[in-house]
This record gives structure tokens, C-alpha cells and sequence, in this order.
């Protein structure tokens, strides 16, 4: 701090300049530098928007071949062969996001209103938390190797392969997704919502079911169909719980599964174009799932933001 | 909810239903949040305890460092009976050496685009270029393992990147050949896309979070905006910037599939980035369907030793954005 009292003292001399357009070379060098830098983080920001572009445009260029009404109503064929198609593998992501999609977002939405609504400050919520923090950051082919050993192998339950544990997989993926989004969300509803709603005389689980979630709900969807997105691609889990299947498994349990990934995987790994194209067609339509679901998720969660943050 | 017949001390009351209601609504979501705590500790004990035999058999130390790794053929538990050898180090080594190559091409980036994004750009085109760049985190991983191998590396990297680098560096022991499509560098390369989106969010979440007043009162003394970024914003931020590259380093350590398509799958430990290998979690997922069920306690351990390390780097990322608040961006990403 300098002392405001006593009157300032007679500024140094600056330095003689011809005139006060001058611009000293230093400077000059400064702003060469500045816009050094601005051209590169330009360059930055183009190199790092192609990557997208390629990707859609390739899988759109190369897949796009491969989509008829076949690839969606036949099961594979020999990869050598033109014809056959991946329904086995629509039909079994379909089939285990429907298992997997109610377990992660019941849990997922439960355990985030324990977070924001009951938990709070206190010791075990920061465990919670932290806990679904590192798990988000847990290797999905941990999760598959997790489900494997406690449920398929007969150390554990010895359920065998099958879409069911497949679904429990996906779903473990998907739950720390979920609980993060869905406490962000959540977190967003005003206080006073809440307090209104008690003036009113509603009790604490009337308030939190009927006025809370209600009025979170865009944002729960958004979490869910994030975590939907993360969790249809995922591959590497259902290598180790669906194991595989050259024909569509209706069954529940026990019966080796495949889903669309895993035969994008298994068609790649083959040298026959046939193979290699339905391979494209199916990286396709996964990559319209899911960026379907991120983008309305996406688009949805931003309305719903605004509007709270407005509130 | 209908009032009650009978005067207004039963309603303030209220039905034995809406009495019961809070007691086991609370009871369900504090069992929902503790059973999360209980799945993390069955996925520890579990698959650490089937993995037990290995690390009897081996020793930690010969597990983690055993450059011999050869699947055994029998479905015994017991140690005495393994007919396999298991040493991890060469996928250990090709985990690492995969990463950091996608490190070391990633983070610059990110910043640089972080930065764009928080200090450069118009404000009408914040939200989209974000948007843009965090859409590549929404690409499954089996769509970049596919398009690295039948598109990206034969393509571009090959005849652009792979092969130039030999010709001039070949003598270099970091780009021995000969060049193969399917490499640590290829595998590295695709991993750095993969990870850009996360390291960007985050990134640009500490950014934006770094003290405003600082900068304004640095271009209030004259600074150019490179003087600011380079003086205020990265040093206020630099923890930031450390926690979201743990986090993306902690992604490409865990990414399986797009590597398993990408590494070429050998036990080979070279030096050179054109050499072939594998990484740990490439190798779970590429050998297990094969597996004798003695080799999959074998590939279990490789899980447990996986999941130390994404856990280690994760706690120590965490703790470093700690201060910050939770970053947001990164559940979605």
C-alpha cells in the first residue's frame, strides 16, 4: 500500500522519446508475439475440429452401403459372402440396454437424492461421492472382468453368460454417469421450491417425489441419456458377459448374447470387403444411437440450465 | 390428497401412509447410495481374491515385472498346479508407452484449444466449437478402433507420418522399422483423439473458473493477451491443468478396444514406436475367449493391477481439481 498523505514526489524523468507515437522496439515485439501465438491457437482449434469430421464422414461414406432392409432383418452369414445382416446384434444391444437402462437410472436417480436431499454435509454422502467420482474412472473392461467373477464364474454365482449379466455390466458403467448428471440436476431446483413446498404441509419424500424430481426431470432425462450413449457403445464388458452369438438370443440368461459392438469387433478383425463393409454399416448405426441420444441430451440439458439458472 | 372426515387434527395428522412415507423413502435412497460403496468393494475383493493364485505364484514383484508371459492349459486354482508363466511387464510397458504418446500429443493441444475457447474466440461461437470438440468423447470406442485400422492409419498416418518418420529417423532406436500399420505410435495417435474431448472440458472449466480480476488488471497494465495467458491464467491454473491431464491419462490407461484393434497384439517390449505390442487391457479383452480358466486368473490379475493404477492416477487427479468444486464437465464427457 502506498501512503496517500504525503504529496507525490516529482515523477522520475522518462526516458527522452522522439514522440509519443513511438512505439519502442520492445513492445513491437510483444505484439508480434501476441499474435504469434493467436495464429497458433487458431491452427489449435481447426486441427482439433477435424478429427470429428473425418470420423463422420468416413463411417457415413464407407457404412452407408451396407444399410438395407437385409442388414436389419437377417442374421450374419459367412463374411465372405454379400447378404446377411446384424439383427442378432440390434436385437441383443436392444435387449441388454432394457435390462441394463432401469437398474442404472433407479439407482442412479436414488442415489443422487440421497446426495442432494439427505445426505448434504454429512460423512457418508462425501464417501458416495467420491466413490462414484473414481468410478467413472474405473476401465470398462474392469467392470466386464468384475461382473465375470462375480456372477459368471462359478466361484461367484455361476449364472453363465447371457444378456442378463450383460445388462448388469452396461448398467454399472452407466450408474456413477447417472448419479454425477442427475446430482448437477437436482442440485439446480431452487431452494425455495422446496421450502414452498413444505409451507404447504407435504412431507419430505411427498416433496422430494412429486416437486423436486418433477421439476428436475428434463435434466434427469439428459444424465439417462447420457449414460444410455456411453453405455450402447461400450464393447470391451460385453466381450467378458455376452461372450458372442452367431443368431439372435431371446433368452433372458444363460445363453451367450452379442450385441452390436461385439460383432462390429468380430466383422473388423476379418479380411473379406462383404464382411468389412457390414462392419462400416454397423459402426453407422452406432454412431447415429448414439449421438442421437448425446445431442437431444445435450440440447435438452442446455434449455434446462438456462432456465433454472434464470430462475 | 382428500381432508379426512373427521376435523382438522387427523389431517394435520395425516394418513398412516404419508407417516410411513418418510422413514422408508429415506431407508431406499440411503440403501441406493450405499450400495454404490458396496458394488467398489465387491469389484475390489472379488476379482482380487480370484486373482490371489497368480500373485502367490508369481510374487507381486514377478508378476509385475516378469517379462515371460505364456498361457497354462489347466482349470486348477492352485498355484503348484499352473502350468503357465505369468509376467505382465510387457503390457504394463505397452499401457504406458501408448499413453503417454497420447499424452504428450493431447495436452498441448487441449490447452491450446481450452484457450481458444475461453479467451479467443467470438462469443457466439464459444458454445458450438465446445460442443464440437466434446462431441468426440460420444463416438464409441469400437468406432475409432474401426476406423483407425481400416481408415485412419492405412490413409493417413501410414504414408504421412508413419513412413517419413522412418525414413528420416530410422537410425534413432524410437523409430526402428520396419512399418507396420499396427504399432505403439498408431495405437497412441488414435488414443490422443480419443482423449482431447475430456482434457479439453476440463481444462477449459479451470479456465473459466481462473480469477477474472487478475486478468483484467494485467490488461489494465498493458499486458498483450499472450502475457496474460502465459503469467496469470496458466500459473493460476496450472493444478487444473495437471488434475485434467491425470484424468486423461487415466482414460487412456483403461481404453480397451480401439488399442486392442490398434497395438497389433505382440509381447514384444521394443523400444522403437513402430514396433508392435500390447497393453493390459488389450490383452484381457483380445485372449479371453480363448482362455484356460487358469489363464483367465491371469488375465483377473491384470484387471486388479489396471484398475490400481486408473485408481491411483483418478485419486490424485481428483484431489488436484478439489479446490476448483466438482468439475461437471467431466461425467459427461
Amino acid at each position: 500500500m502506498t501512503d496517500l498523505l504525503t504529496p507525490p514526489s516529482a515523477p522520475a524523468p522518462a526516458e527522452q522519446r522522439p514522440s509519443l507515437r513511438h512505439i519502442s522496439p520492445r513492445t513491437r515485439n510483444r505484439k508480434l508475439v501476441n499474435s504469434v501465438v493467436n495464429v497458433l491457437l487458431t491452427i489449435a482449434i481447426v486441427i482439433a475440429c477435424i478429427p470429428l469430421l473425418l470420423i463422420l464422414y468416413v463411417v457415413l461414406q464407407r457404412g452407408v452401403g451396407a444399410i438395407a432392409i437385409e442388414f436389419f432383418t437377417s442374421d450374419q452369414g459367412p463374411f465372405q459372402r454379400e447378404g446377411g445382416g446384424f439383427r442378432h446384434g440390434f436385437f441383443g444391444t436392444f435387449y441388454i440396454m432394457v435390462i441394463a437402462i432401469p437398474l442404472a437410472v433407479i439407482m442412479g436417480v436414488a442415489t443422487s437424492v440421497y446426495l442432494v436431499e439427505y445426505g448434504k454435509g454429512g460423512k457418508l454422502a462425501s464417501a458416495v461421492r467420491f466413490v462414484t467420482d473414481v468410478m467413472t474412472g474405473v476401465p470398462s473392461i474392469f467392470v466386464g472382468l468384475v461382473v465375470y467373477a462375480t456372477l459368471i464364474r462359478g466361484t461367484g454365482l455361476g449364472l453363465g453368460f447371457g444378456t442378463f449379466v450383460a445388462g448388469i455390466a452396461i448398467a454399472l458403467i452407466m450408474l456413477p454417469i447417472v448419479v454425477r448428471s442427475c446430482e448437477e440436476m437436482l442440485k439446480l431446483v431452487p431452494d425455495s421450491v422446496r421450502n414452498a413446498s413444505a409451507g404447504l404441509g407435504a412431507r419430505k419424500w411427498q416433496t422430494t417425489t412429486r416437486v423436486v424430481l418433477p421439476a428436475a426431470a428434463p435434466g434427469l432425462a439428459t444424465g439417462s441419456m447420457l449414460a444410455v450413449a456411453r453405455g450402447a457403445g461400450e464393447t470391451a464388458p460385453l466381450l467378458l458377459t455376452a461372450l458372442g452369438s452367431l443368431y439372435m438370443v431371446t433368452a433372458f440368461q444363460g445363453e451367450a448374447q452379442t450385441s452390436l459392438p461385439q460383432l462390429i469387433y468380430q466383422h473388423a478383425r476379418q479380411p473379406f470387403p462383404p464382411g468389412l463393409e457390414k462392419a462400416w454399416g454397423g459402426a453407422l448405426c452406432l454412431v447415429a444411437i448414439t449421438l442421437i441420444f448425446t445431442v437431444i441430451a445435450r440440447t435438452v440439458g442446455a434449455r434446462f440450465a438456462a432456465r433454472r439458472e434464470g430462475m | 390428497m382428500t381432508p379426512a372426515p373427521n376435523g382438522i387434527r387427523s389431517q394435520l395428522r395425516g394418513s398412516a401412509r404419508n407417516r410411513l412415507g418418510d422413514p422408508i423413502f429415506r431407508w431406499f435412497v440411503t440403501t441406493a447410495g450405499v450400495l454404490v460403496l458396496l458394488i467398489l468393494g465387491v469389484m475390489i475383493l472379488r476379482t482380487t481374491a480370484d486373482a490371489w493364485p497368480i500373485f502367490q505364484k508369481e510374487g507381486f514383484f514377478g508378476f509385475l515385472f516378469g517379462e515371460q508371459w505364456t498361457a497354462g492349459h489347466t482349470r486348477s486354482n492352485d498355484p503348484a498346479e499352473m502350468e503357465g508363466t505369468y509376467g505382465a511387464l510387457p503390457f504394463i510397458y505397452g499401457t504406458l508407452v501408448t499413453s503417454i504418446i497420447a499424452l504428450v500429443l493431447a495436452l498441448p493441444l487441449s490447452i491450446a484449444v481450452a484457450l481458444y475457447i475461453t479467451q479467443l474466440a467470438p462469443r457466439r461461437l464459444r458454445n458450438p466449437l465446445s460442443y464440437w470438440v466434446e462431441t468426440l468423447a460420444a463416438i464409441p470406442s469400437i468406432v475409432y478402433g474401426l476406423w483407425g485400422l481400416l481408415w485412419f492409419v492405412p490413409v493417413i498416418l501410414r504414408p504421412y507420418v508413419l513412413e517419413p518418420m522412418h525414413e528420416w529417423f530410422g537410425n534413432t532406436f524410437l523409430f526402428e522399422g520396419p512399418v507396420v500399420s499396427v504399432n505403439y505410435l498408431s495405437a497412441g495417435v488414435v488414443l490422443a483423439i480419443m482423449i482431447l474431448p475430456i482434457m479439453t472440458a476440463i481444462i477449459r472449466e479451470v479456465f473459466a473458473a481462473a480469477p477474472t480480476d487478475e486478468m483484467h488488471a494485467a490488461y489494465g497494465l498493458g499486458a498483450t493477451r499472450w502475457e496474460v495467458i502465459r503469467k496469470v491464467l496458466i500459473p493460476r491454473s496450472f493444478s487444473g491443468i495437471v488434475g485434467g491431464s491425470m484424468l486423461g491419462l487415466g482414460r487412456a490407461v483403461g481404453e480397451t478396444i480401439a488399442v486392442a484393434m490398434l497395438i497389433g497384439g505382440s509381447q514384444r517390449m521394443g523400444a522403437s514406436l513402430l514396433f508392435g505390442g500390447d497393453s493390459m487391457a488389450a490383452h484381457i479383452a483380445t485372449t479371453f475367449a480363448d482362455a484356460w480358466p487358469e489363464t483367465v486368473l491371469g488375465l483377473m490379475a491384470i484387471g486388479v493391477a489396471l484398475f490400481v493404477f486408473t485408481l491411483t492416477i483418478n485419486v490424485l487427479a481428483r484431489l488436484l481439481v478439489w479446490r476448483l468444486g466438482r468439475i461437471t464437465g467431466d461425467a459427461a464427457v
